[in-house]
Formats: C-alpha cells, structure tokens, sequence
C-alpha cells in the first residue's frame, strides 16, 4: 500500500486555498484545505492532468487600437500552452470587431473555442490615435 | 457653469459601478470625467482571465469585466467625458466663494511616504462647521478649459504604480527599465514588446501576471526578485504565472545596479539582510535587455490633498468614515484611490456602498461624521474606514503586516472586544474584513484592530 500527499494552491479565485490531497494506491483518498467545491475539483484536476485558461492578443487592420485581447472558453491541457498560442497567433481581424465573438471554433481539436474580449471600433479619423 | 448632483472623477471600475448606482437611486444630473479616450481604466489592459468570480460566479478577463459596467452606464444614458482630465477641485462655499481652508495640516505632513511606516490621523475631530454646499470641479478637455459645480464629488481616480525613482535604484539611466502596468499597456494596447531578456523586480501581481505575458509571447523571463521575505502578490499568481513556466522568485534579495548605456544590458542583484539592507559580496550578475518593475501601488491623490481633504499616511488615501465620507462633507472616495484592492470585485462593491452613502447625503441634507477613531493595533499595517460615526453597521477592510495562519481578528474598545473573526490565514498581499456592529460600540473610544496568530477570541 502507498500513501502519498501533495498540497497544491489553488488558482480557482483570488482565496489562493492551500489543498491537501491524499493519494492512496494511486487514487484520491482524501482533499482537504478547499473552501469551495470548485477548489476541490481544481485539485482533483492538477492530479489527473492540470489544465490553464489563456490570453493573447491577435492583430487587428483599421481598428482604433492594433490588436484585440482573446481568451479561451474553457482551460486547455497546460502542456499544449504554446501550440495554442502560436495558432491563434496566425490569424488577424480587420475592425471593427466585437467582444464575444469566436474568433477559432474548437482550437486544435481541444474543444474550446477562442473568444474575443473587446470590442475594437473601426478608426474614425486620420488624426485619431491610439488609446 | 455647467452643475450637476454628481460629479464622478474617473471612469474605471470604482467611478462606472458608482455612477450606475447613483443612478439606480435616482439622481440625474450626474457627470463622470474620465481622462483616457475611452472608460474601463486599467481594466483595459488586463486581459487575463479571473476577474468576476465574486460578483458574477464566472471567470472572465479586465475587459469583458469593464464592459458589463459600460453598457450600464451608457445603457442608463448618464453623462460622461472622455479625454476630460480633472486638474483642480475646490470647496466652495452656498455663495459660490471659496471656503477657507479646510484644515491647518501642514503639507509636510501630508505628503505620502509608504516607507515611513507611522501613521497620521488628525487628533482634531472632523466637524461639520466648515462643510461647503458646493464643489467646484475644473477639467481640461478637448473644448477647453471648464468648470462644474456639484454637490456631491466622488474620487475614483485610481491607483499609479511606484517608478524606479521611488526606488532610488543606484546604476546608469539606459532605456528598458519599464513599470509593470506600463509595460503591460504596450503589449496589450499598443502591440509593442517590451524587450526579449527580462528581468522582474518585486513579485506584485501585475509583476507576476507580465512574467507569464512575456513568455507566452516569446521572450525568456529569467528571474522575479523580491526585497521581502514573503511573495508581495497573490499565491495564485506565484502557482500560474510562475511555477507553471519555471520563472524562480528569489526573496530577500533585491536589485543593486543597473547597467546599459544605449540599452539595458544588465542588472545586479544582491540578497538584503532583516533590515533589507544589501550584504556585500552577495551580488550577482545577469544580462538581460528589460527590467520589469512591480514594486508597488500608489492611490492617486494629488487632487485629494490639492483640495485639503484629510489623509492617511498608511494607506495613502484619504480619510473616511463608514460611509465612505472624506474630512470634506460631500466628498466621497472608493476603489484604489482609496486603499489598494487586489481584487475589482470588491472595488465594485465598495463604490457601490459609496454609491449609497452619496445618495443619501443628497437626500439628507448631509451624513453624520466620523467621530470615533479606528486604529490599527499589532499585526495591522492600514485599514478603511479610519473614522466611524457608530450610526450604523459596517465592515473593516485591513491588510496585516506579515503572512500569518490560524489568526484572530479582533475589534476591540477600551480593552473589551466588539467583534472578532478566526480565518485560516492571511498575507499582506490579501486584503481581510471583519464586519463590526454598530450596536456593539460604546462612547467614543477609539476602536483598535488587531491580527494575532492563535489569539484570544
């Protein structure tokens, strides 16, 4: 029989919990520490495979600003990280763009979708800059 | 000149839940000022994820977060400016004269230094004998220079981050030394990278949040420093922002020089003994190309003290009551220009409870004032609010002086405790509450507020 115990701290909400799972012959005994269910499946979840939501930014041609801030739907495998960055880093929006939009539908088959985060408005002027 | 009911200064998170809850109450004339192009604050240039958990059990980034709030406010078709900067506020009095000085204190006393740790809280009591009816806002904008008078002004300017000079970092003056908002702004609004070999010092959040930023985006992040012996940010951050891409934080250790002529070529660091002073022969040397600075933030106050409101010199913003009132009756304040918030949910909630305060001061007439001093006692670095008039139920925000676990928090008056709360653990990065009634409070004794580890309760 082995017993092993690892604390991990949580990243579900700003309460940063420290949680103490208790592995025992390779399955969860036992997950303390979690003010919440969410940090309980959290831990759950950094035993079998941790898994991290992301943000980039992509470009945009005419907006008022170059680029448009992105997110995933849903956290992705933290090893595929990069491989989602550099795809969603192929592809530019022309403005005006909309926030909520889904700018890639189930990113390298992961099943999640790239979402965008602001609006970015067309350039009204020639004098207009930046924000 | 243009009047209004309520003039708002600052359209980030504190001024746009504000100026929607003002006007739930039913108040019209209301005028927000906002000095960038557009409203969101620095919400604009968060674009990770985490934001909202609180308030709207989901997790979504800074500009998804501000936008909820702006459609509200442009929804609800209240008056704001864009690119309207406030240069001046001043009391003045039913006659359209200014009011005297609010106070004697002289400016030395005001002025903010956060290294100079004790505190400052007037012994004159605040009183309603100079209140002025009206405040005269002046802002620039594009139209020019102009005026509005108002009853209520409401403060949310915000919070701007300490600079390298605060720091007095010794070494050459290259270009790559860049604050960690400011840096964040050029990533993520203006598509500029900052450098590629970089260097952080101070392990604030946004330090934190721009390591992981930098290497997702392509350039090597050596090293986070931090001159305390505790992380200053989130454990949270330390976990995803850190850990997850191998970025070492080393503590107690701190930036000694800085290298570069035509750009930053290196930095050394050295490790800083119990009074975070460098000890000789521990320096070391890494070249890198930028150095990231999160060493701080500071509430944003000069139009504060400008107008003679009262400051705190712990939390470097101004004075209130309960309600959230300034020394200035009529002057409100929430949200970082207040005391620094580490998570927006709050700052929402508390500029709403503001928001509520303000309404009720137009209904009113005025708000009773803080007579009843609260203080922080061992283990409690600042808190909000620093006056209390008793009149009603509230809650103290506090940070504590160093990580603690299984600690106590206790209210107490004239050696009796008035309110207590266990919790598991506590970091200064993390502000606490403790919720006090107002019936548990008795003559006017200053209340002390303490965080002991395994404390009486």
């Amino acid at each position: 029989m082995s017993l092993k115990e690892r604390t991990y701290t949580c990243i579900v909400c700003p309460n940063s919990c420290e949680i103490t799972v208790k592995i025992r012959d390779g399955s969860v005994s036992e997950v303390s520490g979690a003010s919440c269910p969410r940090g309980e499946d959290y831990a759950r979840q950094e035993i079998l495979a941790p898994v991290r939501n992301i943000a980039t930014t992509v470009l945009v041609r005419g907006g008022s600003i170059p680029l448009c801030s992105v997110r995933l739907s849903r956290p992705i495998p933290r090893e595929r990280i990069f491989d989602a960055i550099s795809a969603i880093h192929e592809v530019s929006l022309d403005a005006p763009v909309r926030a909520g939009t889904v700018l890639i539908q189930d990113l390298l088959g992961l099943g999640v979708d790239v979402l965008l985060t602001r609006d970015v408005p067309a350039l009204e002027g020639p004098f207009q800059k930046n924000e | 000149m243009r009047t209004a009911d309520v003039v708002i200064v600052g359209g980030g998170p504190a001024g746009l839940a504000a100026a929607a809850l003002i006007h739930e109450k039913g108040i019209r004339e209301i005028l927000l000022l906002e000095r960038e192009k557009t409203l969101g604050g620095v919400l604009r240039q968060c674009i990770h994820d985490g934001f909202g958990l609180t308030r709207f059990q989901e997790a979504m980034s800074g500009p998804e977060y501000a936008k909820k709030f702006i459609e509200k406010v442009q929804k609800l078709g209240i008056p704001y400016l864009t690119n309207a900067s406030v240069i001046c506020i001043e009391p003045s009095r039913e006659d359209g004269q200014k009011a005297a000085p609010e106070d004697d204190i002289p400016a030395s006393a005001r002025i903010c230094d956060k290294t100079g740790a004790s505190g400052h809280i007037p012994e004159k009591q605040l009183e309603n004998s100079n209140a002025s009816r009206y405040k005269i806002v002046t802002y620039v904008s594009p139209s020019g220079l102009e005026k509005v008078r108002t009853r209520v002004l409401i403060l949310a300017m915000g919070c701007r981050e300490r600079s390298r000079g605060a720091l007095a970092i010794p070494g050459e003056r290259p270009p790559g030394v860049f604050t960690a908002g400011v840096a964040q702004s050029y990533m993520n609004l203006y598509n500029h990278m900052p450098g590629k070999e970089v260097i952080i010092l101070g392990s604030g959040d946004i330090g934190m949040i721009m390591a992981r930023r930098l290497t997702l985006e392509g350039a090597s992040v050596k090293a986070v420093f931090e001159l305390l012996p505790y992380p200053s940010g989130l454990p949270r951050n330390m976990e995803q922002c850190l850990n997850d891409y191998g970025i070492p934080l080393y503590l107690n250790t701190t930036v000694t020089d800085i290298h570069g002529k035509d750009r930053l070529r290196g930095v050394t660091v050295s490790e800083v003994d119990e009074n975070q002073k460098p000890i000789p022969g521990t320096e070391r040397e890494y070249s890198c190309d930028t150095l990231i600075l999160s060493v701080g933030l500071i509430p944003e106050n000069e139009l504060t003290i400008d107008a003679g409101v009262r400051m705190d010199d712990r939390t470097c913003g101004p004075l209130v009551s309960e309600y959230l009132e300034t020394s200035i009756p009529g002057i409100f304040a929430a949200g970082n220009v207040l005391h620094v918030h580490d998570v927006v949910d709050f700052v929402s909630e508390e500029a709403e409870l503001m928001a509520e305060s303000a309404a009720l001061y137009l209904a009113e007439g005025g708000l009773p004032r803080g007579k009843i001093k609260v203080e922080p006692g061992n283990g409690v670095s600042q808190l909000v609010p620093q006056l209390v008039t008793g009149t009603r139920d509230f809650e103290i925000s506090l940070r504590v002086t160093s990580p603690k676990k299984n600690l106590t928090l206790t209210v107490s008056q004239g050696g009796k405790v008035i309110a207590s709360r266990k919790i598991k653990k506590a970091i200064p990065a993390e502000m606490a509450r403790i919720p006090v009634s107002a019936g548990s409070l008795s003559g006017e004794e200053a209340l002390i507020v303490s965080a002991e580890e395994g404390a009486r309760v």
